[in-house]
């Protein structure tokens, strides 16, 4: 656990020096609520319409901006070859995976902490249930990049590893983004906790699996 | 006595034997193919829902999709246990097998997409609805999909087999899902056994004539899916000894 923390430490430490992923992350979530909003604009002031749009845009906008941080776990270690050393360290490869889990979602919660506002003020909305809403996005986020990190270090052996991990990944998080949806949804209508118990519930089973499944399975992804 | 040339000699007539029954599988599909068809088409009595009404023609149309939805099930099953096996063995075998599978799985998928779209037109007036049980079939297709496409983006045999593997088994989670997706979350696809999670009881089949059906076009896809996936499974038992004569050319 503390080997698997120590990763992500040096993940988060390469990244805060450098901030490309970062950046990167920020302007493109800027650029997909703004396409949304644009492709919206008539929308925008009609409280009823905007109610049923929000799960769906927000969610579309974490789903990509998700793909893109999966996606770069794994491009630093591989452009010098930084794999094979983290390989030789004294931890079981478990760890790598686990700890490339921790820094990729602190890097996704940062940005989506910047999102949420932004989106807020494009679409002119005022969000009820902030913490309800940060439970949903802290669960769902952490499904999406269980099951991600895996796909990222399936993909990163292909040829065409850009072009496969979204359409590897998207199918696989259809179980995580319904319910999010679904719960989001309700959670703006004004639902309590007790409401949206049962989507949390299938939520949280799906993390475990993701989380479970992929551990299990991802050393033989690294192996030569 | 036994000695090695009697067992030997045991071993090739099994073979053979074999071969026979190989030969004469996809007959035994066609005959069970065309008593199914006929069992659909005379033998079933026109259907009435429960409110007493006739039920149109298209419902014949069941009696394919339901048992194709199983045994695609089935097949991502065979991926799941084959891939789990590959990683636990590393034997070429597991490998080609979960390959196979999954192919013939993908385009009984497909098949259940086609069929049940076919009959919802008819029944539903749309094709297509955004409803939980059609996206995760969708989803499912998808997956498998996505599974091959794995397969095919890795130029070393070893590690396209070892990477599948990998996805073969994470994919997996999308079945159970599908399958339980009309229970979890309402939904205008019928339930056909067991119970919803949210109260109401499955059921619609009734009448012996009906289940006797189903059990008979059950049996012929699966005779279909043994057929087809004996038949891959001898492809790619080919397609990687033409591989090895290949490399065996190049290093000469």
């Amino acid at each position: 656990m503390f080997k698997s923390l120590n990763i992500c430490l040096k993940d988060l430490q390469s990244e805060f020096r450098s901030k490309k992923k970062l950046n990167s992350m920020i302007i493109f979530s800027l650029l997909v609520v703004l396409i949304f909003s644009i492709s919206f604009g008539n929308f925008i002031g009609k409280s009823s319409f905007i109610d049923s749009l929000v799960p769906g845009v927000l969610w579309v906008s974490f789903t990509f901006v998700s793909t893109i941080a999966i996606f770069q776990s794994f491009s630093d270690e591989i452009e010098n070859g930084c794999i094979n050393a983290l390989k030789l360290c004294p931890a079981q490869w478990n760890a790598i995976y686990t700890g490339k889990i921790l820094s990729t979602l602190t890097l996704l919660y940062l940005v989506q902490l910047f999102i949420i506002p932004i989106f807020a003020l494009m679409f002119n909305y005022s969000f009820q249930g902030i913490f309800l809403l940060a439970v949903v996005v802290l669960v769902g986020t952490s499904g999406i990049v269980s099951v991600g990190v895996l796909l990222a270090a399936i993909t990163m052996n292909t040829r065409s590893g850009e072009l496969l991990l979204p359409v590897l990944l998207f199918p696989l998080i259809v179980p995580v983004i319904i319910p999010s949806v679904l719960a989001t949804g309700k959670i703006i209508s004004g639902s309590t906790f007790v409401d949206i118990l049962d989507e949390l519930r299938l939520l949280v089973v799906y993390v475990i699996m993701f989380y479970t499944t992929s551990r299990l399975l991802f050393e033989w992804t690294i192996q030569d | 006595m036994l000695n090695n040339n009697t067992i030997l000699a045991g071993v090739e007539l099994m073979i053979e034997f074999n071969k026979q029954i190989l030969r004469l599988l996809p007959y035994l599909i066609l005959v069970s193919l065309i008593i199914s068809l006929g069992a659909i088409f005379i033998y079933t009595p026109p259907m009435y829902d429960g409110a007493g009404t006739l039920l149109n023609e298209s419902f014949n149309i069941f009696f394919i999709h339901l048992p194709i939805a199983l045994i695609s099930y089935f097949a991502f099953m065979l991926v799941f246990v084959s891939s789990i096996l590959y990683l636990h063995t590393f034997n070429n075998k597991w490998d080609k097998f979960a390959a196979s599978s999954a192919e013939i799985g993908a385009i009984f998928a497909f098949l259940v997409l086609l069929t049940g779209s076919i009959w919802a037109n008819d029944v539903w007036g749309w094709y297509w609805v955004w409803e939980p049980r059609l996206t995760t079939s969708l989803v499912l297709f998808l997956v498998y999909v996505g599974y091959i496409m794995v397969r095919q983006s890795v130029d070393e045999p070893e590690k396209g087999a070892r990477l599948s593997a990998i996805f073969g088994i994470v994919g997996f989670i999308s079945v159970p899902l599908s399958f339980f997706s009309i229970r979890l979350w309402r939904s205008v696809h019928p339930v056909m056994f067991g119970d919803t999670f949210y109260g109401t009881t499955g059921g619609g089949i009734g009448g012996i004539e009906i289940i006797v059906t189903l059990f008979i076009n059950l049996i012929t896809f699966f005779l279909l899916f043994v057929g087809l996936l004996i038949f891959r499974y001898d492809n790619e038992k080919l397609k990687s000894k033409v591989y090895t004569l290949k490399r065996k050319l190049m290093n000469n």
